[in-house]
Parts: structure tokens; sequence; C-alpha cells
């Protein structure tokens, strides 16, 4: 009898194109494991299309890139992308990409996650992750509510927007993510829709070359429960509301771009400012303090 | 609207050309490549693939200007497109339609 030994130490490899294609990003996603659990007409694997198509933009290598998600529709994401990628728990994924950029600087780390996931039961992360001004890319897919658990309202849920948890339509007033991201100190705030995929994907690839904390929210089609349960028809009558609502303005004042019920969406870069990451900041300080005897953390490759 | 001559620069143009391809089995049927192709190429049909869903089928097949839009939109990775060899415009068609590329 044979005796079979993994070795765990092979590196991540993306096989090239050519062999075994089936689709110009084949090289990027486990197909194996298509279908995709998303619905039809939903508006993540549309994201996650614009996610490749901006890294290939942004020339990173993919060896060099990770990416986190939490619980929910879009924490999917991390196992259908052939990356390095991880499926944390819910809430958590800030916490893990935080401690995954510290441990390997050398890494670029998306989090790929849902509102619920971002702005719920991780804000706490959220927010402390904004004010260290951590190097992460964060891609917040907005589908205003909890979809994965059955349409319950969630922190973006629209006032009058109706969910299985308020039947009446929703009451609380919700949460203007783009504003709190500025306001935390993220360095880079833009807000597209899934309508928007050539805009969103040179958003993906600049947001990925920024060093420092930046937010994209993308808002998406949700077929199945929130527009169902608001009686607004498919994914597609979603985008073709997005292609009427959808107003671009660059720089817009965050704290004006809240999202009414069916009302104007605005869209745009909102903030793209100059601010040293939580890494640069650490170094500058204790070099400062320390003087000669300070020797900054450069990753497990370089040795300490 | 038709153009009133022929563009001076039209030996310069080239019209780009595309490939689509389709994975007829990935497709849930969404419509958005349909909804959003810029020249129509495509058309929903009115078979089935093996999930129960209509899939899009070519309908104008030259016409695509190889955008990838329909790539880019398509949520299943179940239709791409290649590039094909760009083709020089002809002078009369180009008269008689001017910018529109409809129809």
């Amino acid at each position: 009898m044979s005796e079979t030994i993994t070795d765990y130490t092979n590196k991540l490899t993306i096989p090239k194109p050519e062999e075994n294609f089936r689709h110009p990003m084949e090289a990027y996603i486990r197909s194996e494991r298509f279908p995709h659990i998303w619905c039809s007409s939903c508006g993540i694997g549309t994201i996650l299309t614009a996610y490749i198509s901006g890294l290939q933009k942004s020339g990173l290598d993919p060896e060099k890139v990770a990416v986190v998600s939490g619980i929910g529709c879009s924490g999917r994401v991390a196992g259908y992308l052939r990356l390095d990628s991880f499926h944390s728990t819910h809430g958590r994924a800030l916490p893990f990409a935080t401690g995954l950029a510290l441990g390997n600087p050398e890494l670029k780390v998306s989090v790929i996650s849902g509102d619920g996931d971002i702005s719920a039961i991780g804000g706490n992360h959220f927010i402390h992750s904004a004010r260290r001004n951590m190097n992460l890319t964060i891609i917040c897919i907005n589908n205003f509510t909890y979809a994965m658990t059955g349409g319950q309202a969630g922190p973006t849920t629209p006032i009058e927007a109706n969910s299985s948890t308020t039947p009446y339509g929703s009451y609380e007033y919700p949460f203007n993510l783009p504003f709190l991201a500025e306001s935390c100190g993220a360095v880079y705030v833009a807000r597209w829709t899934a309508l928007h995929i050539r805009r969103l994907t040179n958003a993906i690839s600049e947001a990925l070359l920024k060093p420092g904390f930046s937010f994209i929210e993308v808002i998406s089609p949700c077929p199945t429960l929130y527009s169902r349960r608001n009686r607004l028809g498919t994914g597609l009558d979603s985008m073709k509301f997005y292609h009427d609502t959808a107003i671009i303005q660059h720089g817009a004042e965050t704290r004006e771009v809240d999202i009414e019920y069916q009302q104007k969406i605005i869209v745009g870069k909102f903030v793209d400012k100059e601010k040293p990451t939580f890494t640069e900041a650490r170094d500058k300080f204790l070099k400062k303090k320390l003087g000669d005897r300070f020797v900054p953390y450069r990753g497990p490759n370089h040795g300490h | 609207m038709s153009y009133w001559r022929v563009p001076l620069d039209i030996q310069d143009i080239k019209i780009p050309k595309g490939d689509i391809h389709i994975i007829i089995e990935r497709c849930k049927g969404c419509k958005f490549c349909v909804e959003y192709c810029p020249r129509n190429v495509l058309e929903m049909s009115t078979d089935y693939n093996p999930k129960g869903y209509h899939y899009p089928n070519v309908i104008k097949q030259g016409a695509c200007v190889n955008c990838n839009l329909c790539e880019l939109i398509c949520p299943e990775f179940s239709i791409y497109c290649l590039e094909g060899e760009a083709q020089p415009p002809d002078p009369d068609e180009v008269l008689r339609k001017g910018g529109n590329h409809e129809s």
C-alpha cells in the first residue's frame, strides 16, 4: 500500500488561461464550485466580475492579494475566488483582514462583504479599522436587507421599505455608509451600483492601488427578498431603476448622499485623499521614539 | 441620420469585431446581457438550458464590436467575447446609416 504525502508547502498555483479554457476569468474563479448560490439576476456575481477585472487592471500580482469575507450572500465571494481567501465568521471579516495585513505587510488584503456584515455586527470593527487607516480595500455590497436569513430589516434598510421584521415598512433611520466611512477616516470613499460596471471596475483598481483604508459601497439588486417584498420586480427592473435614478456626482458631500426609499441614488467618487497608513504612522512614530533601536517589521519573508 | 459625404479618414478607421461565446449551462436567465448590449446582438431563446432557464442567443452575428460589456455584466460567468479581426467600414453603408448603428 503506497502512502500519499500531501505537500502543504506547495504554493498557490493559478492555472494559465490556455489550460482548460472556458472563460477569460477562469483563472480567477473556482468554477468547479459553480453554479454559485446567488439567485438569478442578483448583482453579487456582477460585482465579483468587476472585482476580477479591477484586479487585472490594477496589475497586482494575484499571489500577493488576499480576499476576506464575512457571512451572508456576499460572504460566498471568498469561496468562489481562486485567490488566497478566507470566509470568516459574522462581522469579523475586518479583524481577520487587519491581522492578515499586519502579519504580512506585502499582502494586499481586500474585504468583500455585505452591508449587514460590515455595518451591523461588524460596525465596531469597521469604524476602528477606518480610524487606524489600515491598509485594506473594503467592498461593501449593499442590498438593503439581510438576504440570506430571510429578508430582515438591517442597518441600511430605508424608511418605508418592507422587510420580514417590519411588515408595515421600516421606521428606523438607516446608515449613510459613505458618510460613516469618511467621518471615521477612510482615505478613499466611493459608491457605485451593480449597473455602473466599468466605473466600478476603475474604482476597484484605484482602491486596490491606494495605500490606506479604501471603501466602496456597491448597491446591488436583491430580487428574491428586498425587491419581492417591496414589489419592485426582478433584478433587471432594479438595474433599470438604477439607470433612471442614479446621479453621478464626484466629490459630493458624503453627509448629503443618504439613500431614501426608491429615491435618487447619488453615486461617484466622494473622497480621495492622502494620509499615512497605520504601518507608516507606527514606523515613523517608533523610529522617532526609539531611534536606531527600532527595527521595522517587514513580513515573514524578511526575517526580523 | 445619414452623412452627406464619406468621412475623409475612412481608410484609417477599422471597426473592431467580437466573437461571442455563451456557456449555456451556466446561464440563469437574468437578461442583463440582452438588455444592455449596445448593439442589440443578443436575444433570449425560447429553449431551456439544463437548469430550466432561457438563455441568450446571438441573433446579429457580426454586429458585435467587442465592447465586452456582456462579459462584465454577466453574474454567472456564462458569456464572453473574444477579439475578432477588425474590419474596414463599408463606405456605402456609412453614407446610408451615418452615425446610427441600429438596424
